[in-house]
Order: structure tokens, then C-alpha cells, then sequence
């Protein structure tokens, strides 16, 4: 355990742990867009920066972005420097110019003061703020189905030749993990379209209704060890199984008590 | 032929050597990317050619010698005769015959041909007497122009792989690292970063692989040292590579090419044979315990490939965009590896540095800049091209003295420097003597060594906006700061030059800059705004104009200026059917009228006006 400083308070860390993950822990507040839990940061948003320093480093102090800033001992951080919070403002301010419909965007904007953009509103703007979630999990998980494309003010979040993407399984956990709610699918009639691409939900032995798609579930039978009925049943069905096996437990515990 | 050893290597220097002295005529053509556009092949086969029919034909190899880039290339192509070192420009394969039998077999000069002094007119026969030519100091260049590019023995004949030897016997690796450190030689890739000290602290980390990685990118619009380097003196690049792998232990390397530079990839490919097949490169070279391998490697075609963590990335075959992460590409580089990365015109200085020592190399420059920089030298002045000056030169040295002046007698107004990442400097700062601090100090940067030369036609905000728009289309699009704060900048100073920009811009921008430069993950956002934070500091003026009084001093913004017609037209009539949009109208010898709403400010009139009758304002 090493000690580090944050806003005047010393507060426990791991030593290399990152400072936005002793940030949150510690209930403080500061907005990130490109940040997920569940996979590596990439540093894009920069909204997460805040400002460090040493009493060695003799009143000098750095901007780092706490996201990918491994915590060492006797760090000073000030999560709301006045340079950090203009920082903040200023690229708000950005994200706001070029996605100005997005709700998402414009409700936290708002909240740390940016109610209009002072810069030119880019006007066939999507909702799409290039954080890279979607792309960073998809290669997690191992399908590498989507990616950027292209650079600069032109990238975007394509599958590869803008084609129905072969390695996609239709797990949904792009669309369901993307900040501002850009990614569109399509779940009816017993069908999911994402990416252009068409898969077949697996419906409910029980109550019919869908579980996951075929693909997907096959996916994880055969790389995760887990038996494909088991996807042949929707969560509340298999809720219902296990409230009636605890149900038959309990009896059989009362039972052998009285 | 396999080099073994030491001995081996300097069995075909001797002979190299000798080769010289008995062939001391010869006919030199540049061979560089400028000159061959130019046609310098065909001049070639005509020099070879005619060798054939003067029955020289055996000794072909000694005589003609294709070598690197002269630097020169507007004049293009080049042919030097030695001994005499006569230097002929713009030849053709008409003037071979009468090269050859005049110059070069007779001792006679081909007036035409010579360089033309653009100071005063007068005719320059020999190399080192044009201006252009006479304040260089060249060692990274030393063997561009002289050797023939891709013949190994030659570079062995001009003491080629004696650093080398030099280090595999008589230098451990700190002692190698010592000198070089000692030398004081900077990266010349844009940081300059301690070459010395970078090795070192390469050396230092215990890991499996160590790596060495040659930064030919060079992603800057306008200069092509490297290239240059890369196509002139390969093996030059290979040497410098060699001696950085034993220093820091490396048995691998790359070379990371940009993908327009074919020419570069074609004598790197040959040199790399070269040496596999004669044993300079690949396991126990020349018979010592090192052992290396280089590889090439080709860029992704994007700037931004040239930042170090985006170029390792590409060379492991991802894509190529900056990763943001607090540990140094030193420590933590190419595959996870430790990593020296080097520009390369870094690595082309160090076979010299060894063999000449740092003491040496320490007396060239300044203190803290020390050497020579090779600089890309464009834009509004007489002589451009690819110069290697001591740091420490001033800026009127380079341009008045190198490059002999302002076009057409032209006020000076500024230069930039550093390429998109650096910044403009006014003529109060002529007398600067460049080197990397300075250029710094005063909001530019060094750079990869542009030079670009305005005079009092170009526009301040137009060159802002100029910049911007590179850096824009070469932001990799990963961080906000970068991708969508220089765009709106270049809203800003697009809607300034279209004479729709407001007083509170400035401050605007000036805001904006400082969170790019605070907020950007790499050295490309990082320094963005140089080129606008430098006009706005020098020429505050220039924008003030653009913005309150709606004009354009430099007379380029094509909504803030109109042509006119003046009073002494000669009605000549010229103009009219240069004007593309048909808005001049005019009898012959009466004065011509240009109609404003028809006419899109293109300056075609201005261009054919023999009579300084056409007024921009
Ligand atoms: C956007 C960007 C582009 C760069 N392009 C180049 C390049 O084309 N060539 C180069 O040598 N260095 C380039 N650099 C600098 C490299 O990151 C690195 O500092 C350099 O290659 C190190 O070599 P040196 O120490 O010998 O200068 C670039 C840096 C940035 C941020
Ligand atoms: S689609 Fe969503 S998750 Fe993917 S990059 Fe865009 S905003 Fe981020
Ligand atoms: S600063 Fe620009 S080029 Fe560098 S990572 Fe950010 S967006 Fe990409
Ligand atoms: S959370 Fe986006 S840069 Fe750290």
C-alpha cells in the first residue's frame, strides 16, 4: 500500500493502480467519456486530467490523465485545478460543437457549465463521439468485428469494408455500452440485425421469449465451457427454476429438522 | 566477396582507394528523387552511351558515377566533372556529347550550362564556389553527391564501416555510449533529445530483446533531408544503426520508411544485401561477438507515424496512432521492448562521431547545440534546397548569404521554421543564431529542419490557416483536444481570412490553443497551435487587419481584396482573355475595366499585366 494525496485528503492506494480508479473510489466526481471498467484505457477523452505534483518537483506540476496514471507514493493530485477545470469546460465545449444533438453530450456539458457551444456547430454531426468502447470491447472479447476507420475529423466506427462484419455474433455489447446510445440494432420477430448483419435469437423453451443470438451462444459453448441449453432458457425462466429449486430445498431443510 | 574481418574490410578500402587515384576524371550525376523527375536518367544512359563510343566503355564504373542529392534540386539535373569539380546545371542528353569532349576529356568549360549567380548574374564554374554551396559544413550530407549511392565498396573507400570496426574492437558499449554522449549530438527528429543519453538509459534496462529503430517518416510538407540521406548514402544510415545496436545491445533493427519514398526502399533494400551477403550484417560481424539484423519497414503514409509510439505500433502491424501511456518507448517500446528510436539524420552523424571523436564533432555549433543541422530551405528566396550549416548560424547567414536573398528583391517579411509544429519569425529576429534552444525560446522549434522563406506577398494568417489545415487532415482523430479543437481553430482563421472574423477571436483562439497544447495525448496536438500562437504573437497586426479593417495587407485573401484596373493600361488587351470568367472588358488602347461581381480574385490578369497596370488592394 503506498499513500498518495488527493484535493489535501492522504488516502490509501495500491502502488500502480490508476489514479482515476482512487478518484472514484474515493467519491469524486470527474467526468470521463472513453473510460470502461472492463477494458483498457485508451486516453482519448482526456476529460479525466488532472493536475499532479511532488514535493520534490519544487512547485512544478504536470497534467496527466488520471485514467492512465499508475498511482505512486506521495503524489499530490488536484482533481479540480483551475487549469484542469478550463481544460474541462474547453473540451465539453468541443464535444458539444459536434454533437450538438446528442442528449447525452449536451446534459454533461451542461453540468459543468456549458450550456451553448462558443464554437461552430458542426451541422450533419452524428451522436458517435469516437470514445472507442465499442471497438476496445469487441477486441476484448476477441471478435475484433469493428473498428476505426480513417482519421481525423472523418473517422468512424465501421465493421471492415463497411460490411456486414463475419466475425460479429451479435452479442450487443457494443450497442449496449456506448456512452451516447449511437450504436443501432434491430431486435424483431425472433431476429437481431446489427451491423447490417442478420442473426436468429435463441427463443425460450418455457415462455418463448428471446434469449441470445445462435452465434453468440455457440460462441460461448464451445470457447466458454457453457452447455448450450443453457441458453435455451430466458433469464426469468431460469429465475423461476431457481426459486423453485431453493422453494424445494427449504422444504426439504424444514422437513428434516421437524 | 565475404568481409570477415577487419583485415578483409580494409583490403577493399585500398582498393577502393586505388581505384580513385587511377580514375581521378570522372562525370558525376545526381541521382536523387529531384533530379531523376528531372530526367537524370536519361542523362544516364547518354554518359554511358558515349563512354561506349569513346571506347571507355570498361571503365564505365570508375567514370560515372550516379550519386545522392546535391540538395540543388530546382536546377536539376546535375553534372559535376572532376577533378575539376565544373558544375553544370539543368543538362539534357543533347549536351553529353559536348560535356564529354569538352569538359571532361579536354579541360574546357561549357559556359551555358554553368550556374548562373542569381545576385549579379555573373557565371560559376566550380562547386564550392557557389555561395549555396560555400557556407555548408557537411557531415550527415558528407558523402551525398560524392560516392555513388549504392556501391558498398565505395563507402568502404571513403572509410565507410570503420566506425564500425572501430567500436567492435576498441570500445565497450558504455565507451561507445560515453563519446557519443560526449559529442553532445541531439535528435534531429524534431525533440532534440541527448542521443547519448537515450542509449544509456536504453542499456540500462534488463530485458530479453532491445531494439533500434530508424525514423525515416519524415511526415513535414517540404522537407526531404531524410529521404535524401536514406537514397544517398545508405549505408550511412546502416553504419549509425550498426554502432547504436552494439551500444545498447541490440540484435535487431528497423527502418521505418515512408511509403512515398520508393527510391529510399530500393538502395536501403540493395544496402541491407550488401551487407548480408558480405557479412556486415547477421551474425558475428567482422568476426566479433556482435550480431544484427535490420529490417525495413514501410510507414502507414500518415504524419503522424513519425511519433514514436504510433511508429511502433505500425511496425508491429497495428494501427498507427499514438498510444497514451506514462512510460517512455526507451523503456517500454517495440513489442514491449526496450527501444532506441533515432532520426534518420541522428544516426548518419554517428560513424563520423566515432571515427573523428566527440571532441571533434563538440567544437562544431554551440555549446549546448552542437554539429551541424541539415536544413530544407524553400520558399521566397533565390537558391532553394537542402543545406548542412553549423548550429549556431544566423538566419540571415541561411537566407541571404546561402540562399542568396528574396526573390525578385523582395522585402523580407518572416520564416518559419519546424514545419507544421513550429512557428513564424519576424525579421527583428534575423540575427538569432539557430540552434534548438533558441528556436524554442522564441515559440518556434527546430523541427526536422524546415526552412520555409516568406517575403511581404504572403499572408500571415493565410500560412496560419495553411498549417492548420495539414494539421487537421493529420490529426489521427483519437483525442478531442487535437481533433476537434484544431478544426475549430481553422473555423476561426477561415472565417477571419474570409473577412468574417470578430475582435474577440483572438482571445478565443488564444484560449483554445492552450487547452490543445495542455489537453492533446501526443507531440502532434501538443504543438498544433505553434503555428498560429507564433503569428498571432509577431504579426497581431496582420489579423487585426483582416479582422477590423477587412483587408488584407499581403494582398492573398481573396474576399478581402479587389483588382482594379489603373489608369496607365495601355489597353493592350492581354488581360482579357486570361481572365477565365470573362470579367474584364476593354477597347484596344483604352483603359480595361474589371467588372468586381463577376470577378473570383484569381490573379490571372495580375500575372500577364506587363505594366504594373493591375492593383491589388
Ligand atoms: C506528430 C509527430 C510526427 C513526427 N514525425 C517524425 C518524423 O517524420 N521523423 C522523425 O525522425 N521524427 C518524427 N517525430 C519525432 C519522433 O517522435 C521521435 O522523437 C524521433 O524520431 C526521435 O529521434 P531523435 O531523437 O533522433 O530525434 C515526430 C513526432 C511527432 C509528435
Ligand atoms: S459508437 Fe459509441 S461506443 Fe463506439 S466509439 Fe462511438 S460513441 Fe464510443
Ligand atoms: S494529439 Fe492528435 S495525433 Fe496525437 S493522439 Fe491526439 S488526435 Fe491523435
Ligand atoms: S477517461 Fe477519457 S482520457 Fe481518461
Amino acid at each position: 500500500m503506498i499513500h498518495i494525496t488527493i484535493n489535501g485528503k492522504v488516502v490509501q492506494a495500491k502502488d500502480g493502480e490508476m489514479l482515476l480508479t482512487v478518484i472514484r473510489r474515493e467519491q469524486i466526481d470527474i467526468p470521463t467519456l472513453c473510460h470502461h471498467e472492463a477494458v483498457e484505457p485508451s486516453g482519448a477523452c482526456r476529460l479525466c486530467m488532472v493536475e499532479i505534483t511532488k514535493p520534490s518537483w519544487d512547485g512544478w506540476c504536470d497534467y496527466v490523465t488520471s485514467c492512465l496514471y499508475p498511482a505512486e507514493d506521495g503524489l499530490i493530485v488536484n482533481t479540480h485545478a483551475p487549469k484542469v477545470n478550463e481544460l474541462r469546460s474547453s473540451i465539453l465545449d468541443m464535444f458539444l460543437a459536434r454533437h450538438p444533438k446528442s442528449p447525452e453530450i449536451r446534459q454533461l456539458a451542461a453540468e459543468y457549465g456549458v450550456m451553448k457551444t462558443q464554437f461552430e456547430e458542426v451541422v450533419d454531426g452524428d451522436n458517435c463521439i469516437l470514445c472507442g468502447i465499442c471497438t476496445r470491447i469487441c477486441d476484448t472479447m476477441g471478435f475484433k468485428a469493428i473498428s476505426m476507420v480513417g482519421r481525423g475529423h472523418g473517422k468512424e466506427v465501421a465493421p471492415p469494408l463497411n460490411m456486414a462484419p463475419a466475425a460479429c455474433v451479435g452479442c450487443l455489447s457494443c450497442a449496449k455500452n456506448c456512452p451516447t446510445n449511437y450504436i443501432e440494432y434491430n431486435m424483431k420477430n425472433g431476429g437481431l440485425t446489427i451491423w447490417k448483419k442478420d442473426f436468429e435469437m435463441i427463443a425460450c423453451t418455457e415462455c418463448g421469449a428471446t434469449t441470445i443470438t445462435k452465434e453468440f451462444a455457440e460462441y460461448l459453448s464451445v470457447n466458454r465451457d457453457i452447455p448450450f441449453d443453457y441458453f435455451e432458457k430466458c433469464d426469468a425462466c431460469h429465475r423461476k427454476e431457481l426459486a423453485g429449486t431453493m422453494g424445494r430445498i427449504a422444504n426439504w431443510d424444514r422437513e428434516a429438522r421437524s | 566477396m565475404t568481409i570477415k574481418n577487419v583485415k578483409d574490410l580494409n583490403k577493399i578500402r585500398k582498393t577502393s582507394l586505388a581505384t580513385q587515384k587511377k580514375h581521378p576524371k570522372k562525370v558525376l550525376v545526381c541521382c536523387g528523387t529531384g533530379c531523376i523527375a528531372n530526367g537524370a536518367l536519361k542523362i544516364v544512359d547518354s554518359v554511358r552511351d558515349g563512354l561506349e563510343k569513346r571506347n571507355l566503355k570498361d571503365v564505365t564504373v570508375e567514370i560515372l558515377k550516379e550519386t545522392g542529392c546535391h540538395g540543388f534540386c530546382e536546377l536539376g539535373p546535375l553534372v559535376i566533372i572532376e577533378p575539376q569539380e565544373t558544375f553544370y546545371t539543368k543538362v539534357k542528353p543533347k549536351h553529353i556529347e559536348d560535356i564529354l569532349d569538352k569538359s571532361f576529356l579536354d579541360n574546357e568549360v561549357i559556359e551555358p550550362l554553368l550556374f548562373t549567380n542569381p545576385v549579379d548574374g555573373s557565371k560559376i564554374t566550380k562547386y564550392n564556389d557557389i555561395s549555396f554551396f560555400k557556407h555548408q559544413q557537411r557531415i550527415a550530407l558528407r558523402n551525398l553527391g560524392k560516392i555513388s549511392a549504392h556501391d558498398m565498396n565505395e563507402y568502404i573507400g571513403v572509410d565507410g564501416y570503420q566506425a564500425l570496426a572501430k567500436v567492435l574492437f576498441e570500445m565497450t558499449p558504455d565507451e561507445v555510449i560515453g563519446e557519443v554522449t560526449k559529442s553532445g549530438l541531439r535528435g534531429r527528429g524534431g525533440g532534440g533529445f541527448s542521443a547519448g543519453r537515450k542509449w544509456k538509459i536504453c542499456k540500462d534496462i534488463k530485458a530479453d530483446k532491445h531494439y533500434v529503430i530508424c525514423n525515416g517518416d519524415e511526415g513535414d510538407p517540404g522537407a526531404f533531408m531524410d529521404r535524401s540521406i536514406m537514397e544517398g548514402d545508405p549505408h550511412g544510415v546502416l553504419e549509425g544503426m550498426m554502432i547504436a545496436a552494439y551500444a545498447i545491445g541490440a540484435k535487431e533493427g528497423y527502418i521505418y520508411v515512408r511509403d512515398e519514398y520508393p527510391l529510399a526502399v530500393k538502395h536501403l533494400e540493395k544496402a541491407i544485401l550488401d551487407c548480408e551477403r558480405t557479412g556486415l550484417l547477421g551474425e558475428n560481424i567482422l568476426g566479433s561477438d556482435f550480431s544484427f539484423t535490420i529490417k525495413i519497414a514501410r510507414g502507414a503514409g500518415a504524419f503522424v507515424c513519425g511519433e514514436s509510439s504510433a511508429l511502433m505500433k505500425s511496425v508491429a502491424g497495428e494501427v498507427g496512432e499514438p498510444r497514451a501511456k506514462y512510460v517512455r518507448s526507451v523503456v517500454k517500446g517495440l513489442y514491449d521492448e526496450p527501444t532506441v528510436l533515432n532520426n534518420v539524420e541522428t544516426l548518419v552523424n554517428v560513424p563520423t562521431i566515432i571515427r573523428k571523436g566527440a571532441d571533434w564533432y563538440s567544437s562544431i555549433g554551440t555549446k549546448k547545440s552542437t554539429g551541424t543541422q541539415v536544413f530544407s530551405l524553400v520558399g521566397k528566396v533565390r537558391n532553394t534546397g537542402l543545406i548542412e550549416v553549423p548550429m549556431g548560424i544566423t538566419l540571415r547567414e541561411i537566407i541571404f548569404d546561402i540562399g542568396g536573398g528574396i526573390l525578385d528583391d523582395r522585402p523580407f517579411k518572416a520564416v518559419q521554421t519546424g514545419g507544421p509544429s513550429g512557428g513564424c519569425i519576424p525579421e527583428s529576429m534575423l540575427d538569432l543564431p539557430v540552434d534548438f534552444d533558441s528556436l524554442t525560446e522564441v515559440g518556434s522549434m527546430m523541427g526536422s529542419g524546415g526552412l520555409i522563406v516568406m517575403d511581404d506577398k504572403t499572408c500571415i494568417v493565410d500560412i496560419a490557416k495553411y498549417f492548420l489545415e495539414f494539421l487537421v487532415e493529420e490529426s489521427c482523430g483519437k483525442c478531442t483536444p487535437c481533433c476537434e479543437g484544431l478544426y475549430q481553430l481553422l473555423k476561426i482563421v477561415e472565417r477571419i481570412c474570409a473577412g468574417k472574423g470578430v475582435e474577440a477571436d483572438i482571445e478565443k483562439m488564444e484560449r483554445l490553443s492552450e487547452n490543445i497544447m495542455l489537453g492533446s495525448l501526443c507531440g502532434l496536438g501538443k504543438s498544433g497551435p505553434n503555428p498560429l500562437m507564433s503569428t498571432l504573437k509577431y504579426f497581431k497586426d496582420e489579423y487585426i487587419a483582416h479582422i477590423k479593417d477587412k483587408k488584407c495587407p499581403a494582398g492573398v485573401c481573396p474576399e478581402l481584396i479587389t483588382y482594379e484596373i489603373l489608369d496607365n493600361c495601355t489597353g493592350c488587351m492581354a488581360c482579357i482573355p486570361a481572365c477565365g470568367y470573362d470579367a474584364i472588358e476593354g477597347k484596344k488602347k483604352e483603359v480595361h475595366v474589371i467588372t468586381q461581381d463577376k470577378c473570383t480574385k484569381c490573379g490571372a490578369c495580375y500575372a500577364v499585366c506587363n505594366f504594373d497596370s493591375i492593383l491589388v488592394s
